[in-house]
This record gives structure tokens, sequence and C-alpha cells, in this order.
């Protein structure tokens, strides 16, 4: 499939060599729960990428509890966690305006069925948390909060979120952050963040589809969501999926991911596309970013519109939120970020990552032009 | 051609979809999402709104082979479509929602946006024939009668029609399903919808309860006698016969039926059979799929009324402002608010939205 990936946020290419673990390890019989000589085999290479994972993330591997994805990794930890809490009697969760529905949804379920009250902190014009507002908070209310869930790097915007200052205004109160954008693509400490979780998701780094960790801290118990055979901790029952977690793990220590090219891609394309088309304008401009990440806004489109439109073009990107039927909906990060419905129903996320080059920034631009022109039009019938 | 597909999850559709394609067009999928909120249909799983269709139109473009996109057209459907169908009954009237989807989403909205987009028109799943002619593109009945839809499709303008692509016009329906199955589409044993799409529970009075009220009122004969009530008169029909509940017997023993429904008294007027017979019809405004007719010149033609209706053998003029429609034998039982549609043979003429009956 020829053309322009733009969305590696999304989703980005598998690594040549997870591919080649990955296959192998398929082609190895054992379960890793077995005790013979084929299960220790297994158990043996799920450790090994355990331990490899442990050092990437700068956490102990007893840390690690695999899941099937990032989305269930957060919410073992925001339901584990709430639940956790809510028996010491805080029932209050403070995540921020701007989560993943992987965030936003266990905590909205919280709230609807576990007595939770949901408090989502707001943030500034360039889409990072309002500190001020989460000291007052935890100043006022800091007693009743039973966790505080925000994430790493948001995934529209790429903007980086100062999560080791939450953890300093958190005290003792958990933390939990969700790293599925930022892992591999800036410096990422589990150790130095402080955090009392973290969540990640291996098809984000050139890793396999179906494979997700949380990071735990070393001693919290919390209840489980899935009940079995109790293989991750008593926290996550379900027989490993050691293809995955050797490839996983084989993902995380390449080092293809050049950071700086890609920010230098990503900074020309943001240059330029204001250029291109007059009017648009760049979201989060002045916060820290993600390198692959951005976000701009098209005035007088409809961002729908645009997609089928550059996908005509042959040039893949995003439109950020859509809902299970698949209606485009004006992005809930925007919104939190000062945008109107309108506005914030009028922008698309282009993603750069390993595999980008600085032809696909230029092919993307010179579509670009005409596709807003006719979006423009399309928009106005 | 570059053409936009509209494809609602149903198995029409996606075979018309997939015969564009074949015809070498450049075709891309769309499925409408017509509720703001489809997740709450999610059980209902019948007309065009469901999470359900919307997957099973995706599944079948991409059997097909062609891009998929959801266009949201909510705000348009509720306009367009379901803010008339409730005005429409607080008038008195029977409305005809497929009709007017056709009119402003499908052959409006839809193929608006597909023009600005750069498409040339739209193709749907419809039972019906488009004919080249000297003075444009006309419409004319399917070759299944049983599945024509060229009464729903009346309403739309020379230039609409200019727009719309029926393959499925020549085939009958159960040679659409079989040719589904060939094709590998899984849609091919979906049962047709046939309630309104956007009353999911199929209870039309029950809906419109809830949005109009349930205001009781006199039911009474032509003398204006009253003879019982009702709770809600927009929840009648013209030419219904049960759930009256009079209270006061006919003296003849005849059954009654209603006859009229007057929104501004709030009541219902019930008579015999016979004063359910309609011989002259009009309808405004007229829309035609074609030359205008000479002013007050009488034509001959047929006429139809309801959506499987029988084509009924009549004359019919212009006036200048409506349609009127002079049937050789009168038809019972008719509500104003549906369309009359004028054929010449098996060609639309025009129609327009029934506004009086004698």
């Amino acid at each position: 499939m020829s053309g322009i990936y733009l969305d590696h946020a999304a989703t980005t290419p598998m690594l040549e060599n997870a591919i080649a673990a990955m296959d192998a390890q398929l082609r190895t019989l054992g379960n890793p729960s077995s005790l013979h000589t084929q299960g220790r085999h297994t158990r043996k290479d799920v450790e090994d990428a355990r331990e490899i994972l442990a050092k990437e993330l700068d956490c102990l591997a007893s840390e690690i509890i695999f899941t099937a994805s990032g989305t269930e990794a957060n919410n073992t930890a925001i339901k584990g966690i709430y639940w956790q809490q809510k028996s010491l009697g805080k029932n209050v969760v403070v995540i921020s305006s701007i989560e993943h529905h992987a965030t936003l949804d266990p905590a909205a379920w919280l709230a609807e069925h576990e007595g939770a009250e949901v408090i989502h902190a707001p943030v500034t014009r360039d889409g990072v948390i309002d500190l001020e507002f989460l000291r007052k908070l935890v100043a006022s209310r800091g007693s009743e909060i039973a966790l505080i869930s925000i994430m790493h790097a948001n995934n529209e915007t790429g903007a980086i979120q100062p999560i080791a200052e939450v953890v300093k205004i958190a005290g003792d109160i958990p933390v939990h952050t969700d790293a599925a954008q930022s892992f591999k693509k800036i410096p990422l400490s589990f150790k130095s963040l402080g955090v009392m979780a973290l969540s990640i998701s291996a098809h984000k780094i050139g890793g396999p589809l179906g494979i997700g960790v949380l990071v735990l801290r070393r001693g919290v118990e919390i209840p489980a969501l899935l009940h079995g055979g109790g293989q991750e901790r008593e926290i996550r029952s379900g027989t490993l999926n050691a293809p995955a977690i050797v490839a996983l793990a084989t993902a995380a220590q390449d080092k293809s991911y050049d950071a700086d090219a890609i920010a230098k891609i990503r900074d020309d394309f943001a240059k330029r596309v204001t250029q291109v088309v007059p009017g648009s304008f760049v979201n989060a401009i002045n916060a820290n970013r993600l390198p692959g990440i951005v976000n701009v806004t098209f005035p007088g489109t409809q961002s729908d519109t645009l997609l089928l439109l550059m996908d005509g073009e042959k040039v893949s990107c995003s439109t950020g939120s859509a809902c299970s039927a698949g209606v485009h909906r004006p992005s809930h990060v925007l919104m939190a970020m000062g945008h109107d419905e309108i506005s914030a129903m009028s922008s698309l996320r282009f993603s750069f990552g390993r595999t980008s080059t600085q032809a696909d920034c230029d092919g993307a631009l010179d579509v670009l032009p005409s596709v807003i022109t006719r979006g423009r039009a399309a928009s106005g019938v | 051609m570059k053409l936009i597909a509209a494809m609602s999850g149903g198995v029409d559709s996606a075979v018309a979809a997939a015969r564009a394609v074949e015809a070498g067009h450049d075709v891309i999928g769309v499925h409408l999402a017509l509720s703001s909120n489809p997740q709450k249909y999610r059980s209902g799983a019948r007309g065009c709104c469901t999470i359900e269709d919307s997957h099973d139109a995706r599944r079948a473009a991409d059997v097909i082979g062609i891009p998929f996109y959801i266009w949201d057209m909510a705000e348009e459907f509720h306009k367009g479509v379901v803010e008339n169908f409730l005005s429409e009954y607080q008038s008195g009237r029977t409305p005809n929602p497929c009709l007017r989807c056709n009119e402003k989403i499908k052959f409006e909205a839809v193929l608006d946006r597909a023009k600005a987009l750069g498409f040339d028109g739209v193709v749907t799943g419809h039972y019906a024939i488009t004919k080249d002619s000297p003075t444009g593109k006309t419409l004319h009945r399917a070759a299944d009668i049983d599945k024509d839809q060229s009464y729903v499709l009346a309403v739309l303008r020379t230039d609409q029609i200019e727009g719309a692509i029926f393959p499925l016009g020549d085939t009958v329906k159960t040679d659409t399903r079989k040719e589904a199955k060939e094709r590998g589409l899984f849609v091919a044993n979906k049962p047709d919808s046939h309630d309104i799409c956007f009353v999911p529970s199929g209870d039309n009075a029950g809906w419109l309860r809830e949005r109009l009220g349930s205001e009781t009122g006199d039911i009474v004969d032509q003398a204006g006698k009253k003879l019982g009530e009702h709770k809600g008169a927009y929840t009648y029909t013209i030419g219904q016969r049960r759930g009256l509940a009079l209270t006061v017997p006919d003296p003849t023993g005849e059954p009654r039926y209603v006859l009229k429904i007057e929104p501004k008294s709030n009541t219902v007027v019930v008579g015999s059979h016979d004063a359910l017979a309609v011989s002259t019809i009009s309808a405004t405004p007229p829309t035609w799929c074609g030359p205008i007719p000479e002013i007050n010149k009488t034509l001959r033609g047929f006429a139809q009324v309801r959506a499987h209706g029988a084509p009924l053998a009549c004359d019919y003029k212009f006036d200048g402002t409506n349609l009127i429609a002079n049937l050789d034998e009168p038809v019972f039982g008719l509500a104003t608010g549906q369309a009359l549609v004028i054929y010449d043979n098996d060609r639309v003429v025009g129609s327009g939205t029934i506004c009086e009956t004698i």
C-alpha cells in the first residue's frame, strides 16, 4: 500500500527485529505457566523480556504487569486503585480534561457505577494541565482523592504534561499516568516520575498489537479486573502472550527512533503548513511537545471531509475522535483548550514516526492547499 | 464518473455500490449517520441509524474494495425529516418521511456535498430507473413492480435526478440477494427495513405521543355530535376503523371510520365507509420530473397515492398552483400529507403533497 502515512500516533510500522522475535516465539511450544521443559523455556523468554522492559522503563521487573492493551492497563490501574482507595473512604477521581478515552471512560464508569466523583482538571490554551488548579484541589479536598490520572503526553496535540510536578503536588495520593504516546519518544523513567502506576502500549513503538504493560509500584495490591490463573501478581489473569511480549521487549530496545530528526521534519511541516494554508494554525504551539505530533486547525472546514480528501490524495492523517458508530465528533481535547465545537471539528492531526521522511512532509504539503480549498467549498453547502 | 455510494448497511445499497464499481466508476462508500446519538438505537437494530448498520456498511465497502466514510447528517435529518414529520402530524396530515429523506438528505445534502467535493453523483440501492431524454433524465418505475420505489423518489427535481444513479432498477429483489451472496456480501440475508428508521420501537403512535403530548379531545360525527374521546388526534389515521372506542353506537349499526383529523379544534371526525370515498385530489407544491404541463390542460395518466398503492387511472391537470387528479374510480381512506404521484405509463410526471381531497 503506497502513499504517505502521517498517522504514526495511531499505530506505527512494526520493527523488523520485533517481527523476527515474534515469529521465532510463535514457533516455540510452551505455556509459560507450565512446569515442564517447554513451559520453563517460554517462561525464561517472558522473564528475559520483562527484565529488558524494566530496564527501558526504569522500574523493577516485578513491577511489570502484562496486559492485552494500553486500554486494559489503564482500566486495571484506574479501577483497581479506585477500589482499593474507596475501601479507605476516598471516592474522588481526578483526571485531566484531555485524557484519552481509555482513561475518560473508566473514570466515567466509576462515576456511574461505583459512586466516584470525577473531577476533570482544566488545561491551558496550550493543552497543558493547570497545576495551580490541581494544587488548590489537593489542598482543599486531598483527603477525599482516591487517585489522580493524567497522561504523560497528549495523543492529539503531543503536549507533554508535567507529571513529576503532579506527583509532587499529589503527595501521598496515588498517581497513574498513561504513557502510551511518550514511551520511547521522550525520556521516560518510572522511578524518577514517582507515579504509582504507568501504562504503555506496544504497537505505538513498533511492537505488535494486542500487548500492553501496566507498571505498578512494588507492594501495591489492587483488585483485579480479570480473574483466573492469577498469572500477573494476581492482578491480571490470562495465559501470557509470550510472542507479543518478546516482540515488545525487542521493540523497546530498538534505538532507531531518531527524535531529533523526526522533530525537525515535524517542525518544518508546522512552519510551512501555515504558509501554504493561510489562516491555519498549529495547536499547543507553545507547549513542550512530543517530536512526532502536530495538530493543525483549518478554519472553515470539516475535518472528516478533509480526511476523505487527503485519503483520496493518498495521504493518511487523523481527525481526532469519532463515536462508536464512526460519527465524527468535536475533539474534547481541543475543546478543553478553548476551541468551540466548529473549530474543534476543523482540525487534523499529522503524526510522524520512525519511517517518516522529508519527502512525506513535502508530499502532504503539496496536496494540502487544494484539499483545503475543496474542503471549504464542501463545508459551505 | 466519480460517485458517492450511499450505503445504509443493507443489501440493496451494497449491491448497488458493487455494480457501480463494476461499471467502471470511481466509487467511495458513505454511510449517513442520521441520529445524533446512534448508541441509543443499539438495541433497535432496525432502520438506518444503528451501530450495527454502520458496521455492516463498512464491511460491505471493504469487501467491495472501496474507501468508506461516515457522514454525519444528523442535523440535516432532524431539520428536514424529523421536524417535518412532527409538524405535519401536528397539522393533521400523515407525512411520508422516506420521501422527505430522499428529497432533503440523499439527493440534496449528500448530493450537494458530493458535488462540492468533486463527485458527479450519488449511487443508491433504490428500485427505480432513470432514462436519458432530450429534456434531461427522466424517472421510471422499477422492473420489480413489488419493490418499485419511484413513488418515494418522485419528489426529486430534474437536477436531482441528473445526479442519481440507481443500479438496481432492472433487477428483482430476489436476484439482488442472490447477487449479494455471490459477491460475498454477508448482508445478503439481512431482513428488509420496514419501520420508520427514527422510530426504532416501531410504535409510531407512542413516539408521537411522547413528543406531541396526548391532549384528549372529542371524536365527533359529520354533524359535529360527540361520539367519544381520543387521546391525541394525531395518533389516528384517515380510514382507521379499529380502536376508536366510541361510546355512542351508530343508529344503522354500520362501522365507522376516521374521516378527518382537525388539529385546531383537536377533534377526530368519523363516519361511514362511503364518506371516505375520494375522487378529486389536490397536491402542492408540484415537483416535475420533466417538462411542466401546460396550465389547465387536462391530461390522462395514473395517480399513485401510497408507497405501495396501485396506479389509479385519472385525468390530471396543473392549475398553476396545484396538481389536481380526478380519479376514474374513487379511492377510500386517503390521508392528506401523503404524496400524489402522477405517472405516464411507467414514467413519473410529477408529484405533490396532498393538501385536499373531495
